[in-house]
């Protein structure tokens, strides 16, 4: 990913019962240059989000109090922050109820401090202010910079509440509508794996995304399956298309 | 049977004998299978010879009797005929007709009440005097009669002594041509026609169609009976073996369902027989190896969930060291000497470290069961060559030159992840095992990559010290190393090629090895073009070509290394 400072200091909260690797988790970013705060409870996790209102969440899924799986989906219901989860088994069904309880990313101990930096960054970096762009597919209208997606019924004028990872993935597949993008190519744009990554990334989040943007999420309109590719964006609905070239 | 393809339809003769064949087979697999079967046919055999033999007996016995009273009757008869004829004769004097006359009437006579009293005369004569029987002429018969129905030896006893003479015979009618012959008894006396003097031989043949008749009957009825009687038998004896088979049936079918893994199922028991023992006892061995079953499994349960959760316990605390680790390495610039030279010792063994209990998880998730494939289609050409281009870095270290040689794609379904990490197993281990090139004359390390109709298969060749002979069985296993002493300079877990072979297994491949003591070794991976089908064959032998011998060495026995069925 290119080099892009966070505004400011970003911050990160660290919610994981292990205290040595929470305080090493706090060195390391603080080093690279995040501000950091530790919660070692899930019961505490949610007042300290509100309190601390950070730009990322790094979450281990066992956690006393409340597990992480809970704590992810609280945080969810209030928030479309990035959330990580650390995780210890990268095999088990943990992974894909962590993604589907609304994490953006997982990274499996033991991790290389570079690897999560870099996982981080490509969560945060979302904050930048994209130029003002608005694009169609079917009857949603995206708009770029506002960060906004709406799907007019008549005179009716819904805003839909899309995480920042969702948003950049429906942009990802909207803006080419004519291009079918393999898990692999969505995982490296969205996510910002160089290297093969998990494809359940990719599967769950589509499937979380229309959810939200689907009438009928068994027969999706928006976000069309290319069987044995991968995943390409619907037909647009209004022709129109306010013309910003998107810049990466 | 198969049903035939429309272009090699059977002719009608074919299939009646492919029908008889087949009904000949599912015969002999009844005899091989049913002991209920041979018991019933052994049975029924035996029951019939005895049957047979008893009512070969009764049949003599009643033959006998009937033949012997009826040769009694006839005799009696007989005499009394010639009695008959003979007083008739004295009373009618010499001189009272010529002998023709006096001859025709003794026939007719003899004919008329041959008639009334069933019997047939045969008349012979006049005798030549004894021992000149050959010149004998005249035989008046009663209309029909073969003469030759009067046997020989009758007809020599006749003519040559006095009295009356019998034998067994069978009458013979040459016309009307409808009439059957029949045996019967012939009986022989003489008389002296008084008008000339001459001696006439009498035969009477007294038919025995009465008897054929009641002898014919008593054997339709003893058969008609042993047949029932052997009918009889063979459906008691399916009823009684049937008491003792059903059970014995029932105990296969429960000890194939546990044999299957259903080993909560136990036999019925009914009663104290000895059935019910089988029954009693079969149940107990069943408790006994379910419970040891139940032990094994549990106790390989909980020792893989051991293994799954040190691996995981140590996590975290790994990753904090690591992290740590990490900084120390990033910092030692501003070390002194001592302490930077740690940090890095530090940073390569916590690299080591991760990647040993990487592959302890990777191998507890085989152990669980809980490895599954994600098939794409995927070119292993590809593969091969990222494998390659990614180990260049260690094999330039280690002044290995790294070679892929392929014709076209070999493209199967496989899950590439796992494919790719055997391919790196198999070359790191390669060049592991290579000798440093001293001068770059070293060999190369050839990875070729093949493909048939139904597989693909990579072998990896290196010219490394080679696998003593029997050695080729153990380099899957954990942990095991040719030579303790030797390095691992690649930073191999010792847990690779086992890792790897599971991975091919997996695939429901094969992971194969061929090696020789100073002329290195060869891996072979193979695994199907589409994940599950069998396989028979690998597009490249196992043992390089640059062996001498090495294509006669192909052979399955030598493919050391182990094979899913």
């Amino acid at each position: 990913m290119s080099q892009v400072e966070p505004v400011g200091r970003a911050r990160v909260l660290v919610v994981d019962d292990d205290a040595a690797l929470s305080e090493m988790l706090a060195l390391v970013l603080h080093n690279e240059g995040f501000h950091t705060r530790v919660v070692a409870r899930g019961d505490e996790a949610m007042a300290a989000f509100r309190d601390y209102r950070p730009d990322l969440v790094l979450l281990d899924l066992m956690l006393p109090g409340i597990d992480g799986i809970d704590v992810c989906r609280r945080l969810r219901a209030e928030s479309g922050v990035p959330i990580v989860m650390l995780t210890a088994k990268s095999d088990t069904v943990d992974v894909v109820v962590g993604l589907e309880s609304g994490a953006d990313d997982y990274i499996a101990k033991p991790f290389k401090p570079k690897e999560l930096v870099a996982r981080i960054r490509a969560r945060i970096r979302r904050v930048d202010n994209p130029a003002p762009e608005a694009i169609h597919v079917g009857d949603l209208e995206i708009d770029v910079a506002g960060h906004t997606v709406t799907r007019r019924t008549g005179d009716e004028v819904e805003t839909l509440s899309l995480t920042p990872l969702e948003f950049e993935l429906l942009v990802c597949l909207a803006r080419k509508p004519w291009q079918v993008f393999t898990r692999e190519m969505l995982l490296e744009q969205v996510w910002g794996y160089r290297h093969a990554a998990d494809t359940r990334l990719v599967n769950v989040h589509v499937q979380r995304l229309r959810a939200k943007v689907e009438h009928d999420p068994e027969n999706p309109q928006i976000v069309l399956t290319v069987r044995g590719v991968g995943y390409k964006a619907g037909a647009t609905q209004a022709a129109e298309r306010a013309d910003g070239r998107p810049d990466a | 049977m198969a049903a035939p393809t429309p272009d090699s339809r059977p002719s009608a003769r074919e299939r009646g004998s492919r029908l008889l064949t087949s009904g000949l087979a599912a015969g002999l697999t009844s005899w091989r299978r049913s002991i209920r079967t041979r018991v019933v046919v052994a049975i029924v055999l035996l029951s019939a010879v005895v049957a047979g033999s008893v009512g070969w007996l009764v049949m003599r016995q009643i033959t006998d009797g009937l033949v012997n009273s009826r040769a009694q009757a006839s005799i009696t008869e007989a005499i009394s005929e010639t009695n008959t004829i003979r007083k008739q004769l004295g009373s009618a004097g010499s001189n009272d007709f010529d002998p023709e006359t006096q001859l025709r009437q003794l026939v007719e006579t003899l004919v008329s009440r041959g008639e009334v009293r069933g019997f047939d005369v045969v008349v012979v004569g006049p005798l030549a005097a004894v021992g000149a029987t050959a010149t004998e002429e005249g035989v008046r018969t009663t209309l029909g009669v073969d003469p030759a129905s009067v046997p020989a030896e009758l007809k020599r006893a006749v003519a040559t002594e006095e009295g009356t003479s019998w034998a067994f015979t069978r009458i013979t009618y040459p016309e009307p041509a409808d009439r059957r012959s029949e045996p019967g008894v012939a009986v022989g006396s003489r008389v002296v026609l008084p008008s000339d003097g001459g001696t006439y031989a009498i035969f009477y043949l007294f038919p025995m169609d009465e008897e054929q008749r009641t002898v014919n009957l008593v054997v339709r009825s003893l058969l008609t009976s042993g047949a029932l009687l052997l009918l009889l038998i063979a459906g008691v004896v399916v009823l009684v073996t049937r008491q003792v088979i059903d059970p014995i049936r029932l105990a296969r079918r429960v000890a194939e369902r546990i044999a299957s893994g259903r080993l909560e199922e136990r036999m019925h028991v009914r009663g104290e027989d000895d059935i019910a023992r089988l029954a009693v006892s079969f149940n107990q061995m069943a408790d006994a190896l379910q419970q040891q079953i139940r032990q094994l499994v549990e106790l390989s349960r909980v020792q893989r969930q051991f293994v799954s959760d040190v691996s995981h316990e140590l996590r975290t605390p790994l990753t904090t060291v690591r992290m740590a680790s990490d900084v120390l390495h990033d910092a030692r610039d501003s070390f002194d000497p001592v302490t930077a030279r740690s940090a890095e010792l530090l940073q390569n063994e916590l690299d080591r470290f991760e990647n040993l209990l990487s592959d302890l998880l990777e191998i507890s998730r085989f152990d669980a069961g809980a490895a599954a494939l994600e098939l794409h289609e995927v070119n292993l050409v590809d593969v091969a060559h990222r494998v390659v281009r990614d180990a260049q870095p260690l094999a330039a270290q280690r002044g290995v030159r790294l070679v892929v040689t392929s014709g076209t794609p070999c493209i199967a379904q496989v899950d590439e992840r796992r494919i790719e990490r055997v391919l790196r197993n198999l070359v790191s281990n390669a060049i592991d095992h290579t000798e440093p090139g001293v001068d770059s004359g070293a060999e190369p390390v050839v990875v070729r990559v093949g493909a048939n109709a139904e597989a693909v298969a990579v072998t990896v060749r290196d010219h490394g010290v080679g696998l003593e002979p029997g050695q080729s069985a153990m380099v899957f296993n954990r942990f095991w190393r040719a030579d303790p002493a030797r390095a691992r300079a690649s930073g191999g877990t010792g847990l690779g090629l086992a890792i790897a072979l599971e991975d091919a297994q997996l695939h429901g491949g094969w992971l194969q090895v061929w090696g020789a003591p100073g002329a290195g070794a060869q891996f072979r991976l193979t695994v199907p073009r589409r994940a599950g089908d069998p396989l028979t064959h690998s597009p490249l032998p196992l043992v390089p070509d640059d062996v001498p011998g090495g294509r006669l060495a192909d052979a399955p026995a030598l493919a050391h290394g182990r094979e899913l069925p």
